[in-house]
């Protein structure tokens, strides 16, 4: 039995917005970065559920591609979190607006 | 009840339902309520893996293959699919039952031996889930689902090692090592099956074992051997594809001849499948007839020495997770898990995987000579090995470990001189005897620290407490204890050279281990008399009958190797149960709790009868009483080159004379020997000529080291001079200094001065003077909070997604 391509898209769009809700409310810097990834895998899901669709890798290939740079940048994000919390031992993003003009 | 085959599903689901709720709910519900829900989960594995059995009893051990609902297409590619199919047939079943069985008793036993633990809840989460793995790695049809179930119980295994990674003094840093070792380890022995898969997919152009109206083992191929020549098989009912049951046809015996007369013959056999509708092993065996080359791009291979080279990875693959030479390495530290962990995974279930998928693969063992030579070589020494290790061990759980490797290295060998069946017979009462014999020592260490405990009471810890309060104050005072060992001596609740006399303090734990170790020594008539007895009887004949090396090899080695099991356990079952105790701690050790207990007896009485399932015709009569081989014949519907054994007096014979004979030494030297033992050194140690042996032995025969020297030390070798020479000496010094900064320097003086101070700046000036007076009125917006970019992007996205959509809208 096949699920209906509609199902992964809004399964992906249901998730998409946790994340995007996730990040624009969460104080925590890690939640916002698990958002971030969960916004990433939404659209991942999606691209998945079209590839499978249209019978096509175009998709897989995006997902993979997706994965790996999301593998990167959790690297390199938890790498500055952790630099961060050594200096501020705080990963409150709210306390980190040094930056504002 | 043709239909049973469709809950296969549900023997997965369940599981990983109930690791699921353990993992999310599981610290909100009292412990109980945790282990209920573990057991009962595996529980009911177990009564579904029952109702396969009698499905496949009742419908003439027919294969089945089904789709599970959603999952149909799993893997869907431009020319390739992979469907998750999951395979019925009495291989496969065997294994559930083992699985769902033993596991079920060891859910028991951890209710009682985790009592307490803060993580209760999560170490039952993650028994269930490798359940739920193990289970997907034995019902899958195809590589690709093995490989998911392989590599799930993988990780399983390494979150149960590390399981206590929290220990204080260093302990837990021992144990998350212990866990990385087995992970990283398992790494290699993958790398071995994927590449095997790969070539399999590349060669055969599916991963599928068998595909759906596809005899597993077709009728000819009994025909053509000679044996079973009173079986007839009968017809598959060959339901055309598409339904969600496909049978598979099997051989009933007698019925046959019925069936054939009613005029169905037409399907006793593959041949009137296409080559490409046919799974691995179909269209293995149909090119090897053909004589077929394999087309690898640049160059070409005949089929014989592709299945060579992927039986070779998957001897590789099967090395890691089996635990043979040269990847065994893993599985004596693994026992820093706890202990049901050590009984489950690391003795009768997850290590058997490697010798389930070459049982699996049979047709490619069966048409590979030479990596079948390999295969029992490595079995056949991994075997001699570890056995002789064992001998040398102090650690009750370590004994056991090296033990288990060498039993695995008796299953890896029976594989390699083509005696399928009676590897999958060792595989299953060894899952049994060991089990038991992993919980008994579990259940010793418990009374071990309890009989500490009560000794240098911190007076909540009452000898005679009540169990249950004993337990609970177990591991929290586990942790207290661990805090203020500094001034006291380091106790080792495992170290056999502590205990002694415990005979007497847990009768019950004696008695069942006593079966078990009898059992694993090969004496008759325990379980392991049985199933070591064929193996060794099947290699005599690959030996002398058939006159291959392999036979000698692997009678040769495993004979001595069956001598070492009975010398090493009668070692330690009078190291720790006979004599007098050696400490206080032994003194106090009480029994344990009834949670505890009934998993030991169960797998005790298991470990006596299971072996009868598959006596040799010819064995003194008992092959009447409880049938001949008749586990053999179970195994003959699904794998194809299974052959029974016939009952070889000789060679039972010399077996249990050799196993009485080690343990009538070990007791002698061992049981007078309770001063020496006081000092902390074994009677052997002392004695002329066998004492270097012994420190051998006790050393493991210095494998970690030489692991250290050839694979460590390069690789930080390489990293150090990567790292120190090639990256900073040379890269940071030397290029950034001289090349990089003098020449940025030398460029940069020219623009600093002329250029820029001249020309530029007076540009940038006046934009910048322009740009602060703009950008006054926009600075605002820059708050420095990330929210408000993110929110001000989200807006953007919308914006310009509603432009691009506007024309659309307006025109639909």
């Amino acid at each position: 039995m096949m699920v209906a391509t509609e199902a992964y898209v809004v399964l992906s769009m249901v998730l998409f917005v946790l994340g995007t809700l996730g990040v624009l409310l969460r104080r925590n810097a890690i939640l916002v970065f698990m958002s971030v990834e969960l916004m990433l895998n939404a659209t991942n899901l999606a691209l998945a559920a079209f590839a499978q669709q249209w019978g096509s890798e175009t998709g897989h290939l995006f997902v993979f591609f997706i994965i790996a740079v999301a593998a990167a940048e959790v690297a390199v994000g938890l790498a500055l979190i952790v630099a961060i919390f050594r200096s501020k031992k705080s990963i409150n993003i709210d306390e980190l607006h040094q930056m504002e003009g | 009840m043709e239909n049973y085959p469709q809950l296969v599903p549900l023997i997965i689901l369940i599981p990983a339902v109930g690791a699921f709720i353990n993992l999310m709910w599981g610290a909100r519900i009292a412990e109980r309520g945790v282990a209920l829900i573990g057991t009962f989960a595996s529980a009911f594995a177990f009564l579904i893996a029952v109702l396969l059995y009698s499905a496949l009893s009742s419908s003439g051990y027919e294969s089945a293959i089904v789709n599970p609902p959603f999952l149909d297409g799993w893997l869907r590619l431009t020319g390739v699919e992979i469907s998750w199919q999951m395979r019925v047939d009495t291989l496969s079943v065997t294994m559930m039952l083992v699985i769902t069985g033993v596991g079920t008793l060891i859910h028991l036993y951890s209710m009682g031996y985790m009592h307490g633990d803060p993580r209760f809840h999560r170490f039952f989460a993650y028994l269930n889930m490798f359940l739920a793995f193990m289970l997907v790695l034995v019902t899958g049809n195809n590589f690709l689902m093995l490989f998911v179930g392989w590599e799930g119980v993988g990780l399983c295994s390494f979150l149960l090692i590390g399981f206590w990674f929290d220990r204080a003094k260093g302990v837990g840093w021992r144990n998350s090592n212990a866990a990385r070792k087995a992970f990283i380890v398992n790494r290699v022995g993958d790398f071995g099956l994927m590449m095997a898969i790969f070539l399999i997919f590349w060669t055969f152009g599916t991963l599928d074992f068998y595909k759906p109206g596809e005899l597993a083992v077709p009728l000819d191929a009994h025909a053509e051997e000679g044996e079973y020549s009173e079986e007839v098989g009968v017809v598959a009912e060959g339901e055309p594809a598409g339904g969600e049951i496909v049978t598979e046809a099997a051989a009933i015996e007698g019925e046959g001849e019925l069936l054939l007369a009613e005029g169905e013959p037409e399907y006793l056999n593959n041949d009137h499948i296409e080559t490409e509708q046919l799974g691995v092993f179909g269209q293995a065996e149909r090119f090897v007839e053909e004589g077929r080359d394999i087309d690898f791009g640049p160059f070409t291979l005949p089929i014989g020495a592709v299945i060579t080279i992927i039986t070779l990875f998957l001897l590789l693959g099967a090395a890691g997770k089996s635990a043979q030479i040269p990847l065994f390495v893993w599985l004596p530290d693994a026992m820093a898990g706890p202990t049901p962990v050590s009984a489950l995974i690391h003795a009768a279930t997850m290590v058997t995987a490697g010798v389930y998928m070459m049982v699996r693969s049979n047709v490619f063992y069966h048409e590979a000579e030479l990596t079948s030579f390999i295969v029992t070589v490595v079995g056949a020494s991994t075997a001699i090995m570890a056995g002789f290790v064992a001998i040398g061990q102090w650690d009750i759980k370590r004994v056991l470990a090296y033990s288990t490797v060498s039993q695995l290295g008796f299953m890896v060998a029976a594989v390699g001189v083509g005696a399928y069946g009676a590897a999958m017979f060792h595989l299953v009462t060894h899952a049994f005897f060991k089990a038991l014999l992993f919980l008994g020592s579990g259940s010793v260490i418990h009374a071990m620290e309890h009989g500490h405990h009560a000794a240098h009471g911190h007076g909540h810890d009452d000898a005679h407490a009540h169990d249950e309060e004993a337990h609970a104050s177990t591991h929290k005072a586990d942790e207290e204890h661990h805090a203020d060992l500094s001034d006291e001596a380091e106790f080792d609740p495992q170290d056999m050279r502590n205990m002694g006399g415990l005979r007497t303090k847990m009768p019950v734990t004696y008695v069942t281990y006593l079966i078990g170790t009898l059992a694993l020594a090969g004496i008759f008539p325990f379980a392991g008399f049985w199933s070591k007895d064929e193996i060794l009887a099947d290699s005599w004949v690959v030996g002398l009958f058939e006159g291959q090396l392999s036979g000698f090899i692997a009678l040769g080695l495993l004979l001595l190797a069956a001598g070492f099991t009975a010398f090493y356990m009668w070692r330690q079952v009078v190291l720790v149960f006979h004599g007098k105790p050696r400490t206080e701690a032994a003194e106090r050790a009480p029994e344990s709790s009834i949670p505890m207990v009934i998993p030991l007896l169960v797998l005790a009485i298991a470990s006596i009868f299971i072996g009868f399932m598959n006596v040799p015709s010819g064995a003194l009569g008992l092959d009447t009483l409880f049938g001949a081989h008749r586990f053999t014949d179970w195994l003959s519907h699904s794998v194809l080159n299974v052959h029974a054994g016939d009952f070889n007096i000789l060679v039972a014979g010399g077996a249990l004379l050799l196993a009485i004979v080690a343990m009538i030494v070990a007791n002698g030297i061992y049981a007078r020997a309770r001063d020496t033992i006081l000092r902390g050194v074994d009677p052997l140690e002392e004695r002329e000529g066998i004492g270097n042996a012994w420190r051998l032995a006790n050393a493991r025969l210095y494998w970690d080291q030489i692991y250290f020297m050839l694979i460590e030390n390069p690789f930080n070798r390489i990293g150090k001079f990567l790292a120190d020479t090639l990256d900073w000496a040379f890269w940071h010094d030397y290029v950034h200094d001289t090349v990089i900064a003098k020449g940025f320097r030398t460029i940069g003086n020219i623009l600093a001065t002329p250029v820029d101070l001249g020309i530029i700046d007076g540009i940038v000036n006046g934009i910048g003077r322009l740009a602060r007076w703009l950008s006054s009125g926009l600075r605002p917006i820059q708050t420095g909070y990330v929210r408000t970019y993110a929110i001000t992007l989200l807006f953007g996205v919308v914006i310009v997604v509603v432009v691009l959509l506007l024309p659309l809208i307006q025109r639909g």
